[in-house]
């Protein structure tokens, strides 16, 4: 898959917007775990859920849990949607000389880890790229640490090193020509290619 | 299309084409142009009295007009602009040493080229002008196809009976051009002359080319290639136009430096995990790791020892030089003056190492002496990379930018005068100042 110059302008608009509703999203579905008393994951949800619901009485009680049960396939449907449609972000930014993966991009990853947990035959090429400042070789080896850090999260959540192969270009491959700011910032990035 | 995204080229690694020197003249290269940005203050004063010529000569410039130009470019030396001569001799007989101090100059060089059956061959003679002294009465000779070649003999045997220092301007560059081409970026790997001319290009490819090192030899260029897809090592004779991919280990196979016997590399591989820095045998392929260290560990370059290596590490949470006294010893740290430098280059005498230093966030050439641990930035310009040292010590070249692109700037390796090598056209970067060969 290639994208065009627009495109992944348009992309990257859209993955900040993204973000920035993940996060909340993520507060959420945080509160709900704790409510449900398990961490997140629809199956291992409903299980509780339902363990609670065992402990309650009465002949209303059948019917709530008929509308739970409702609200809860339409919360993995839109978790489901959620996931996939996080999975459209592809590329994961960085500070200077850092290899840190940022808070933002932890969600996204890890529902690109659970794709590949369930779908083992899929594998991904993680590239790793720095920003023109600096040495060139030493900026192979940064985007080298940074591509290493998505592959290390990748498998630590769910993915298997076989599925993943991992590549540096260093500062020789920038998204966006030209020194300033803004453009230094989209070329610090690991992007994950699909193949 | 300028600030316009690059296509991804990650997938691009089966489109790779290279283009192998097959030949035993490759194809012209884009030849350097050469500006003059800044003259050192204590140039010394020299005359090149254009040479007396007889029979045919070879097209482009003349020798003497070559080797004015090298004494310019060194930036120590203020040549007089024939047009400003009050006589134009060409042998000593005819130089009248008042004229020359007249007009201030220190040295006189005057000489005759003539072609004999397709022969050039030149006859030099240098003076001292306040000591009214021939320092130097020579003859060379040359194909008439290597007309440079002989006037950049004649500007090392001007300069070393001037400064004691011996020559550099036959040596050669290597260096990669970038041009942004509406189908994606073409790199190209070239050698030229010090003055830029008599480019050639050596490979092309459309994945990027890396870190060009000249063997001690200067047969043979050891270098970074992303042609597969993924960095590997090549070494390249270039005479011949053959190569061997040396290195293609899993992850990372980059910054070669050869050893001064030529017989291995160190090179920086992450087959084990991070980037460390190995010496491999060329004959044998046998490794041998130097580093070990969670942190990154690259950029080597052997140290005028041939023992000992400096290399670039962030052991201490950012990238600082440090030097190894020997394969098994310690590696003790060089830099300490901010909070970025890397790519060491070490001179040929041991007394300094040259290498990338970051200051108020912008990226500078500055050097270290080794004995006091003084640290002087020697560039004003701001994105600097890749700085080579001349073999005679003398002078220093490295890329930087200028108006969006990058071009190569040279310096004295003081920090004085400066020119700038830019391409015809994109980008011009990783230069890689050969040795002197004999």
């Amino acid at each position: 898959m290639k994208f065009t110059a627009s495109q992944k302008v348009l992309a990257l608009i859209f993955s900040f917007g993204l973000m920035a509703g993940c996060s909340s999203t993520g507060d959420t579905m945080g509160e709900d775990g704790m409510e449900g008393g398990s961490g997140s994951g629809s199956a291992s949800g409903q299980e509780s859920g339902s363990t609670v619901f065992g402990g309650d009485d009465g002949s209303g009680v059948s019917s709530s849990e008929m509308t739970e049960q409702e609200r809860q396939e339409a919360e993995a449907r839109a978790e489901a949607a959620q996931t996939e449609a996080m999975r459209d972000i592809t590329t994961f930014y960085f500070d200077f000389d850092t290899a840190e993966i940022k808070q933002e991009a932890r969600d996204v990853l890890i529902a690109h880890a659970r794709f590949l947990q369930a779908n083992p035959m899929q594998n991904v090429r993680i590239t790793g790229h720095a920003d023109e400042r600096g040495t060139k070789e030493y900026n192979l080896a940064l985007g080298e640490r940074r591509a290493n850090a998505v592959q290390r999260f990748l498998i630590v959540n769910g993915a298997a090193r076989g599925q993943t192969e991992t590549v540096s270009y260093g500062e020789e491959s920038p998204v966006v020509m030209g020194s300033s700011e803004s453009a230094l910032a989209q070329n610090r990035r690991v992007e994950l290619v699909f193949e | 299309m300028r600030n316009q995204a690059n296509t991804s080229n990650t997938r691009r690694s089966l489109l790779v084409f290279v283009m192998m020197s097959l030949f035993a003249v490759p194809a012209m290269g884009d030849e350097l142009l050469i500006r003059i940005t800044k003259g050192a203050d204590s140039a010394i004063p020299v005359s090149v009295v254009p040479f007396s010529e007889s029979g045919q000569m070879p097209s482009g410039d003349k020798i003497s007009r070559i080797i004015q130009n090298d004494l310019e470019m060194s930036g120590e030396f203020d040549p007089l602009p024939p047009e400003q001569m009050l006589s134009l001799p060409s042998k000593g007989s005819d130089v009248f040493f008042r004229d020359w101090r007249l007009l201030g100059q220190r040295y006189v060089l005057v000489g005759q080229v003539s072609n004999a059956g397709g022969k050039l061959e030149a006859q030099y003679e240098l003076y001292d002008v306040s000591q009214e002294k021939r320092l130097v009465g020579a003859t060379a000779s040359a194909p008439v196809s290597a007309s440079r070649t002989l006037a950049h003999h004649i500007s090392d045997r001007v300069y070393e009976a001037i400064t004691g220092v011996q020559g550099a301007f036959s040596t050669k560059l290597a260096y990669v051009t970038l041009e942004r081409r509406a189908d994606g970026p073409l790199y190209r790997l070239q050698v030229s002359d010090v003055d830029g001319k008599r480019a050639r290009i050596r490979l092309e490819s459309d994945e990027p080319i890396l870190s060009p090192a000249w063997s001690p030899d200067a047969k043979k260029l050891a270098y970074v290639s992303f042609e597969t897809g993924k960095p590997a090592v090549y070494v390249h004779e270039l005479s011949s136009g053959e190569r061997k991919r040396v290195a293609d280990f899993q992850g990372l196979n980059s910054a070669p430096a050869w050893s001064d016997d030529g017989r291995s590399l160190l090179m920086t591989l992450s087959k084990d995990g991070n980037a460390e820095i190995y010496r491999m045998n060329l004959a044998s392929g046998d490794l041998k790791r130097l580093t070990n260290h969670w942190s990154i560990d690259t950029e080597p370059s052997y140290d005028h020892t041939g023992e000992g290596f400096f290399f670039t590490s962030d052991r201490s949470g950012g990238p600082q030089i440090y030097h190894k006294p020997s394969e098994d010893a310690e590696p003790r740290r060089i830099t300490f003056g901010s909070r970025y430098n890397a790519r060491p280059r070490p001179d040929s005498s041991g007394d300094y190492v040259y290498y990338v230093h970051m200051r108020d966030r912008a990226f500078h050439i500055a050097r270290t002496n080794l004995e006091t641990g003084d640290e002087t930035i020697l560039t004003r310009t701001e994105s600097d990379e890749s700085p080579s040292v001349s073999p005679n010590g003398r002078m220093l070249i490295y890329a930087t930018k200028s108006g969006g692109n990058s071009v190569l700037t040279v310096i004295a390796a003081d920090g004085g005068a400066a020119y700038s090598l830019p391409a015809s056209r994109g980008d011009v970067r990783e230069p890689a100042w050969s040795p002197i060969v004999q």
